[in-house]
């Protein structure tokens, strides 16, 4: 995981007028038990990447390697795609302030820390995708980000977009519950929550009338409102709200505060998601569910279940799992799996919810989270079963790249910790603002 | 799905006995005492206590038993440090009782004066294989309070007593100051001179005890805590510092040699730095959970610490901690799961969490393996007890059956 941010920048401004995939390098990884979670598993397969791009996956025998291709055996091994983390706090990146609770303009992407060593550690899980967002702490805490863990040194080089500038290269953190709670400008009461939030999305409503009535007469237009402008994003379906909700009344107020504004919505954390797991599926909003050990810690985690991630997906409900890094650590992602598995999960859908159906809430499911032609070349190198205890993550990597190996001391250092590698990485921030998550 | 009130009642229902005279069958016994038995049989009798244990040939299961099967069975688990029934689980000030902050020192707090033995999280151990815990007063102050052990079964704290009064919680470092900020200690060696002088108060009152014998009348006027430092200058009581970073647990060592006490280490993230200190001192380590949220004492913690201590010869038992959100505590099943993937084999894994717990805690000839005369203390599992998606079917604690579904 070294930092080669100059090479791959030289790599890329290389690459780009070149422009075809047929010249870049071919590699196979053969031998390796390949779970492509769109399909069922591949004993003894190939998987072809060129470039970043994955060019063939199969059993070996039905899948061509081309002349000339680097082979790598991973016999005894088990391939499977990178893990897609649906809400993280890697980066060690903050968000709204608390001058007030809806903050809709501030952007993660102004704070994040490409080189955190909790970037590092997320690797070392087998982590290649991810949603990091700013707290919990306010209605409204930011613009959250997509980001891809590549080996590099800023983070405009870690987005899924394209242009940080133009593009929406994440979604909105919210929240309701207790956590956005507090004195004056801050609501007292859930209600009071509710009551603005909706007057700011009224708001937004009106500002997009105002825009599309100003149509290209840009002297009608309204004045720029940074906050408003995220918000039409978000009311046009082109932005996700990413919501976070512990308490069954609190998870059906986000349904309905989701419906009666049209926005795209994903349940986050949804602790007591098992009671009202049909009002979600009737819905039609995924949830993704963090696995805790015990119950507690907060009012509204009183009554998580381990069966949660179970219950919803027997309701039918589109679930993945995430790790809310550091509430529970990225090198622990698959774990999480194992315990929805431990409280009734199928098997093959806890792997989904550790990879493609996070990429669908993210809508990033057309590059990551299965291991098919076309798709970026994100996959992990594990020792065993995935969701066994006994199994490491030994590579990650990122289209085409190895940014973690288990093999290098450097990198080992950061699946183990300890000797000062994780110095910094969440010291006082996490002191502070635990309860912001 | 609203199972909220039958969760509820559980903790009652676990109260009531069900049998008392017992037999377990598993494909595989980790008796803790010896290599793991396979087909093994675990009688327990009357009283709750273990009467034979072996193998299914060598051992008659006698008529009247209920019979109880698995595919791997172990001790009950004990938990070497928690807060489990002080540190209640809705987080709210007025269920954390596992640190009061009004004076940095203050050992005479008893733990039987505020274990609940009703809080969730209680039942949510047990149901997970942690039939033994050491609980009592948490981190944070110099000198928090007493610890005790109990068992995670009954209505209140004298249902499942076993040792009232254990060991004295001590706390060395930053966290101690962010509690009593503005107060002393405001910085590290602040606390340690603190300690020093409430150690010298001790051996003074000790010696003004001494010397007047049995003469009531010369006797210093009691107080609970000194009294209580009396016991730990003893070597009755010891103290079980928690001190995460090498200055901390360098200062630990340095008060034992200076006043010769019992000490039991606690939390020691930074431990493997100061091995050969700790072996020479002969100090044994409650370390901190594996899966411990790396920040603030703990970030220079690694998932390697008990390979690293067991490596050089210390005495090392795994601990669900203090957690200040959420979940609320943590699971010394998961925690000692965690260590197999990390350089310890399934055995020695698993004795952090029952044997070396147990001889740590000073309970190590009732609970913590499975041998004749021990508390009828065993869990039943569906497969291998650390694999993720294995699940604990059934427990035993005292000969009784007081679960009987799987988590």
């Amino acid at each position: 995981m070294t930092r080669r941010s100059s090479f791959v920048a030289l790599a890329l401004a290389l690459s780009l007028p070149v422009g075809s995939a047929a010249q870049a390098p071919v590699r196979a990884f053969s031998g390796a038990r390949i779970l492509p979670i769109a399909g069922p598993a591949i004993d003894d397969g190939v998987l072809v990447v060129q470039g970043k791009t994955i060019l063939a996956v199969g059993r070996r025998g039905s899948v061509r390697i081309p002349a000339g291709a680097e082979v790598t055996d991973l016999a005894g091994k088990t391939v499977m795609p990178g893990l897609v983390d649906s809400h993280s706090h890697i980066g060690d990146a903050d968000g709204a302030d608390r001058s007030s609770p809806i903050q809709g303009d501030v952007r993660i992407l102004d704070a994040l820390d490409a080189r955190a060593a909790t970037i590092q550690r997320a690797q070392a899980g087998g982590i290649t995708s991810v949603n990091v967002m700013p707290g919990s702490g306010h209605l409204m805490s930011g613009q959250t980000l997509y980001l891809k863990l590549r080996d590099v040194g800023t983070v405009e080089e870690l987005l899924f977009c394209a242009n940080a500038r133009t593009d929406v290269c994440g979604g909105l953190k919210m929240a309701n519950g207790t956590n956005p709670r507090g004195a004056a400008p801050f609501p007292g009461t859930r209600a009071k929550a509710a009551a603005m939030v909706r007057e700011r999305f009224v708001k937004a409503v009106e500002y997009r009338e105002k825009l599309r009535a100003a149509a290209t007469d840009s002297t009608k237009r309204p004045t720029r409102d940074l906050e408003m402008e995220t918000l039409v994003e978000v009311l046009d379906g082109r932005r996700t709200v990413h919501y976070h909700t512990h308490r069954h009344d609190d998870i059906v107020t986000v349904l309905r505060l989701a419906k009666e504004f049209g926005f795209k919505v994903v349940l986050q954390h949804v602790s007591e998601g098992w009671k009202v797991a049909d009002e979600i599926k009737a819905a039609g909003v995924p949830a993704s569910v963090i696995v805790l050990d015990a119950p507690g810690g907060k009012l509204e985690a009183i009554d998580m279940s381990l069966e949660t991630a179970a219950v919803l997906a027997k309701a039918g409900v589109p679930m993945g799992l995430h790790t809310d890094d550091g509430i529970t650590d990225s090198r622990f992602f698959l774990r999480s799996g194992g315990l929805a598995v431990r409280a009734g999960l199928p098997r093959q859908t806890a792997l989904e919810a550790l990879t493609i159906a996070n990429a669908r809430m993210l809508d990033i499911d057309d590059r990551v989270g299965t291991l098919e032609v076309g798709k970026d070349a994100d996959f992990i190198v594990l020792s065993g079963d995935p969701l066994s205890v006994y199994t490491q993550v030994l590579q990650t990597w990122v289209e085409g790249t190895k940014v973690f190996d288990r093999a290098d001391p450097k990198d080992r250092a950061f699946a183990v910790g300890g000797y000062g590698v994780m110095r910094g990485a969440l010291d006082v921030h996490h002191h502070e603002g635990m309860e912001g998550h | 799905m609203r199972r909220q009130l039958f969760s509820s009642l559980l903790p009652l229902l676990a109260a009531v006995p069900l049998t008392a005279q017992v037999a377990i069958r598993g494909e595989t016994v980790h008796t803790m005492a010896g290599a793991p038995i396979s087909n093994g049989v675990v009688l327990i009798n009357r009283d709750g206590k273990i009467e034979a244990v072996g193998a299914a040939g060598s051992i008659r299961i006698p008529s009247g038993y209920r019979t109880l099967s698995a595919k791997v069975v172990t001790p009950g688990l004990v938990d070497a440090h928690s807060v489990v029934g002080l540190a209640g689980a809705l987080n709210q000030p007025h269920d954390q009782d596992q640190l009061e902050n009004s004076d940095p020192l203050q050992p005479e707090l008893r733990a039987v004066d505020a274990y609940n033995a009703r809080d969730v999280l209680v039942p949510w151990l047990l149901s997970l294989g942690v039939t033994t815990v050491h609980t009592g007063h948490g981190p944070g102050a110099l000198m928090s309070g007493q610890t005790m052990v109990v068992k995670t079964v009954g209505g209140s704290v004298g249902d499942g007593i076993v040792d009232s009064v254990t060991m004295v919680a001590m706390t060395l470092g930053p966290d101690v100051s962010r509690t009593f900020a503005p107060k002393s200690p405001g910085t590290r060696a602040k606390g340690v001179a603190m300690m020093r002088a409430e150690f010298v108060k001790a051996m003074e009152y000790r010696a003004k005890l001494a010397a007047a014998g049995d003469d009531a009348a010369k006797r210093p006027a009691r107080d609970l805590g000194l009294e209580t430092l009396v016991a730990v200058l003893d070597g009755r009581r010891p103290a079980l510092i928690t001190a995460q970073a090498v200055p901390e647990i360098l200062a630990a060592l340095r008060l034992q040699q200076e006043f010769g006490f019992k000490l039991v280490l606690d939390g020691a993230a930074e431990a493997y730095l100061v091995l050969p200190q700790l072996k020479a001192a002969g100090v044994p380590v409650v370390l901190h959970p594996t899966m411990a949220r790396q920040s603030g004492g703990t970030v220079n913690g690694t998932l390697e610490d008990a390979k690293l201590l067991r490596a050089a010869g210390i005495p090392v038992a795994l601990q669900s901690g203090f957690e200040g959100y959420v979940p609320k505590t943590r699971v010394v099943l998961f925690e000692a799961a965690m260590l197999v993937a990390n350089g310890l084999t399934a055995e020695e894994a698993l004795a952090t969490v029952t044997i070396e717990a147990a001889r740590i805690i000073g309970q190590e000839r009732r609970v913590g393996s499975l041998e004749r005369g021990k508390d009828g203390d065993v869990v039943l599992f569906d497969g291998d007890p650390f694999e993720y998606a294995s699940h604990v079917c059934a427990v035993v604690v005292d000969g009784r059956v007081v679960r009987e579904s799987c988590r």
